[in-house]
């Protein structure tokens, strides 16, 4: 490995973040010149390094440093946005006007507008998000490469890698808008991350692990991270094909969440005003069995998705999604929520540590207690139909025989309805996923049909 | 048509006063480290997007981005560093940051012979953002509409968007070549929701490719999606559980061809074949396929929306045979890893931007046409299934496993296409499912122009196509046991 003898690009190649407000403040100002009667921007920086290894050498280091600036301007009810990543006040003015001009052809629309001026977030409790790391490029390289050495030494089947990265990034972010609102906030963002493959007679299996945090303290240990990629990777290995059946399956955490992501999708403004959603016009029903609560947690200090307001400046929502197993409220803009006739829920933007609450079992203790399913700790594809619920992906993971894992599974799919998977939701288990925006545990699911031989 | 290289340097460089000795200075830099390859990429784009809905055009919004990376590259190993400021002292720092990757080499003062490579012109440089004025994108979009709702009482939603950019690119390599290339990319797109009697279900269709807008206009292209997408819509309304298990799959011509961007072109890129992660790693000259089977990548084809006249790397695009006769043929290379299999670059090398790294990636991946008559191939089948057209799919190339959704599909019982069932996802292994080919359709289409690739974080506009093909056994992905 050859060590780098040069600093990184220096102090004055760095993207200043004290640069966001006043580009910020001169879009504003060129709106209303322009004639807006209402407009937000929101410009942003994010810089930082990636370095990846693969087999014991240094293989890629990446420097990044991104900006842009988003503006959307109201004409009344007609509104247009641009979008530039030069900072230059000529720039600031193209852009601008770009989106007036857009605003001069598009139609009125009722909805259009500005959040509520009563809405907009007036605390901003800090958060914890922001812990500049910026390690070396040597130091990254290091945990990498522990990282991947600990994950191939692990199994003697283990003879290739993918590689293993680790990564370091800061992002600002200045947001305001005409009616006074004005945000700043600042985060970071850390990552291991390492991938290996598996080889035996059967073939070749690949699999990863990963460990992200806001903080560098908080993440897990090269050997660890190193010792779970590999260990998910050679429990694949010998992998086969099942008949199709039907039977429940236990979804595995780091994919159980992507259950929630569907739901959070058909509970969304725009999903519901379109009436492109499985879950219209649902608030007050029985949607999942009466032991599950969901909610979000805006607030979690050092978490994935914590914000004290929404891309509108709007307060952020803690209120219950779901209340034993009923829906409570949507996910709302202002813009969907004036379509709906609503009011906005503060999720402009998307959620916020959306969280399902736990039942007091692990995954062992969920196995446990199945006679026979299908454990899916993978899933491929896109088929998930937000219209009618309809679900259908490829699978892979290992199947269950009196409450013990039994073999490694393959290409097989899971198909569904989304509102019977809901509803035939068996459990929630403790093992949650911290690492994500959305935190859950693994979900287990009554019956699903298992397409194979 | 105008000279790219012409349009790269008024709009990349001369703005920032940037000359070519700068560029040289900033090469030679890079290369007084060990390197075996260096490049800047300068680019800069722009684009629109309209999109209608409740029957008129409320929204709209412009981007605008450039700047340029800065990528140098020692044995196996990249250092890469972007800017999206054109001025000298940054792009030295960018330089410095990126040549770090390799040690300081002997002096090496090269004559820098320029030449530039430029590939055949496969699209206009005109900019397809001024080819219509906006009231007329804003018509179009309408038309769509009004097409749309026109054709069945039951349409209750209608979505249309209308995109495109522009882009400016221009490489300037360590070899001493600068190579240019401006490219347009216009799309359509419409989304239907049909409802009756409490039911609901969707229906979309689309299309573009390398010219200007006016392409939507001519021989009614933008009514034809919006029939397209109703129809889709309507079928899906009358559709019943898709069935579950193995069985025969016909696929029809065109988007259908996502089968073989999944199943083999992912597992064909360079990058995994050098490193053997794919399940396709050391097996040219092996069958993977039935002898029916020939598939190429080809960034050559004129104006479509996965073709390119020169990659990122400068290498002009070229029509590499990946599978002949059922026999595994080569790889899609970009420099890096062609240089460390000891082959050719095949003019694969793209990157979503100057903020991305290149690596291997597919154009228009298509199968080219067999012998039988389409009906032949659907008599043929006692019982299985019929999949017209299909939404997205995904493939871990180390399993080989592969997924792509159905969105159109049919019973196919006793050789006849009977009722229609919901979209299922089909899965198989990449190695063999094409060796499962029996029979190849003498219908060859590509797809209208509207996929997008994603590898590593980073999308990139593709084709696919393929004839009628027969499938002797892929498993279905419904409900009904």
């Amino acid at each position: 490995m050859n060590k780098s003898i040069e600093p990184l690009a220096s102090a004055s190649s760095r993207l200043d973040p004290s640069d966001l407000g006043p580009v910020v403040e001169m879009a504003l100002v060129e709106a209303t010149r322009r004639g807006a009667s209402g407009a937000e921007a929101v410009a942003a920086l994010s810089q930082g390094l990636s370095v990846n290894v693969r087999m014991g050498e240094l293989e890629t280091v990446e420097h990044t440093r991104d900006r842009g600036l988003i503006i959307t301007v109201y004409l009344e009810q007609r509104t247009g946005t641009a979008s530039t990543s030069d900072y230059s006040p000529t720039s600031i003015k193209d852009t601008v006007q770009a989106a007036c001009r857009i605003a001069e052809y598009t139609e009125t629309d009722s909805c259009n507008g500005l959040a509520d001026s009563d809405r907009l977030a007036m605390d901003f409790p800090n958060l914890d998000l922001f812990h500049p790391w910026n390690p070396s490029v040597d130091d990254a390289c290091d945990m990498a490469l522990e990282c991947e050495q600990t994950a191939i030494d692990h199994d003697r089947r283990i003879e290739n890698s993918e590689g293993a990265s680790v990564s370091s990034h800061e992002g600002h972010e200045v947001f305001a808008t005409t009616s006074g609102f004005w945000g700043e906030s600042r985060k970071t963002q850390h990552g291991l991350s390492c991938s290996v493959i598996g080889r035996d007679d059967s073939g070749m299996q690949r699999d990863y692990w990963f460990s992200s945090s806001r903080q560098a303290a908080q993440l897990d240990k090269p050997d660890i991270v190193g010792l779970e990629a590999a260990r998910r990777t050679v429990r694949r290995l010998d992998a086969r094909k099942i008949g199709t059946c039907q039977v429940p399956v236990l979804f595995e955490a780091p994919v159980a969440s992507s259950l929630i992501s569907h739901f959070v999708g058909a509970i969304s403004g725009g999903t519901l005003y379109r009436k492109a959603s499985f879950l219209l016009d649902q608030v007050g029903q029985q949607i999942f069995p009466d032991f599950v609560q969901i909610y979000e947690q805006p607030l979690l200090k050092c978490a994935q998705g914590s914000a004290a307001y929404d891309s509108e400046g709007v307060t952020t929502s803690s209120d219950n999604v779901i209340t034993n197993g009923v829906l409570q409220r949507y996910l709302l803009g202002s813009y969907s929520a004036r379509r709906l006739g609503l009011e906005t829920t503060g999720n402009a933007g998307g959620i916020h540590n959306l969280t399902a609450a736990s039942g007091d079992q692990d995954l062992t203790d969920l196995i446990g207690g199945l006679e026979n399913g299908l454990l899916v700790t993978e899933l491929i594809g896109f088929g998930v139909n937000m219209v009618t619920g309809d679900y259908s992906r490829g699978a892979a993971g290992f199947w269950i025989e009196n409450g013990q894992i039994q073999y490694p599974v393959e290409e097989v799919t899971v198909a569904g309805n989304l509102k019977e998977i809901f509803s035939g939701l068996c459990a929630i288990g403790k093992d949650v996923d911290t690492r994500r925006n959305i935190r859950c545990g693994s979900i287990l699911i009554d019956g699903l049909t298992v397409a194979g031989d | 048509m105008t000279d790219p290289l012409k349009t790269a340097v008024e709009t990349l460089l001369e703005p920032s006063g940037l000359e070519r000795t700068d560029i040289d200075g900033l090469l030679a830099r890079m290369m007084s480290h060990q390197l075996d390859y260096a490049d800047l990429y300068f680019q800069y784009s722009r684009h629109e997007a309209w999109s209608l809905e409740d029957g008129a055009v409320k929204s709209g919004s412009r981007s605008t981005d450039q700047g340029v990376g800065v990528r140098a590259i020692s044995g196996e190993k990249t250092g890469f560093a972007y800017s999206d400021e054109f001025q000298l002292p940054v792009l030295t720092q960018a330089a410095n940051a990126a040549r770090a990757i390799a040690q300081v080499g002997d002096d090496a003062t090269q004559a820098i012979d320029r030449q530039s490579n430029a590939g055949t012109a496969l699209y206009t440089s005109a900019d397809p953002l001024a080819s219509l004025e906006e009231k007329s994108k804003i018509k179009l979009l309408e038309k769509v509409e009004a097409e749309a709702r026109q054709q069945d009482p039951r349409v209750s939603q209608v979505m249309a968007s209308l995109a495109g950019s522009h882009e400016v690119m221009l490489v300037a390599r360590h070899d001493g070549s600068l190579v240019a290339d401006v490219r347009p990319l216009v799309r359509l797109n419409v989304t239907v929701i049909v409802e009756s009697e409490g039911r609901r279900e969707q229906g979309s269709a689309g299309g573009g490719g390398r010219f200007g807008y006016n392409w939507f206009m001519e021989a009614e292209r933008a009514e034809e999606f919006a029939r397209d997408a109703v129809r889709q819509a309507l079928i899906s309304l009358e559709a019943t559980d898709s069935p579950a298990g193995t069985m025969t799959v016909v696929l029809g011509p065109g988007w259908p061809g996502i089968l073989l961007h999944e199943a083999i072109g992912h597992g064909l890129e360079g990058d995994f074949n050098r490193k053997r992660t794919s399940a396709f790693s050391g097996r040219v000259g092996e069958r993977v396929a039935s002898t029916q089977c020939t598939v190429v990548d080809d960034g050559t084809l004129p104006d479509r929306r996965g073709s390119l006249s020169v990659d990122d790397e400068g290498t002009p695009t070229a029509s590499t045979v990946l599978i002949e006769n059922g026999i595994l043929k080569g790889y899609m290379q970009d420099t890096l890893n062609a240089r460390l299999m000891g082959v050719n670059t095949t003019g694969n090398g793209r990157r979503e931007s100057y903020a991305h790294l290149p690596m291997p990636r597919m154009t228009n991946t298509y199968m080219l046409a067999g012998e039988h008559d389409p009906g032949e191939v659907i008599e043929s089948v006692s019982n299985g299934l019929y999949a017209a057209n299909f939404g997205g799919g995904q493939v871990d190339i180390t399993s080989g496993k592969f997924v792509f959704s159905a969105s159109e599909a049919y019973l196919i019982e006793n050789g006849k296409i009977t009722i229609p069932v919901k979209g299922a996802t089909l899965i198989g292994n990449g190695p063999d499912v094409l060796t499962r080919v029996s029979m190849v359709g003498n219908d060859l289409g590509l797809d209208t122009g509207v996929g997008t690739c994603g590898k590593e974080g980073q999308n990139v506009p593709v084709g696919v196509g393929q004839p009628t093909l027969k499938i002797d056994s892929l498993t279905v992905g419904g409900v009904e046991v």
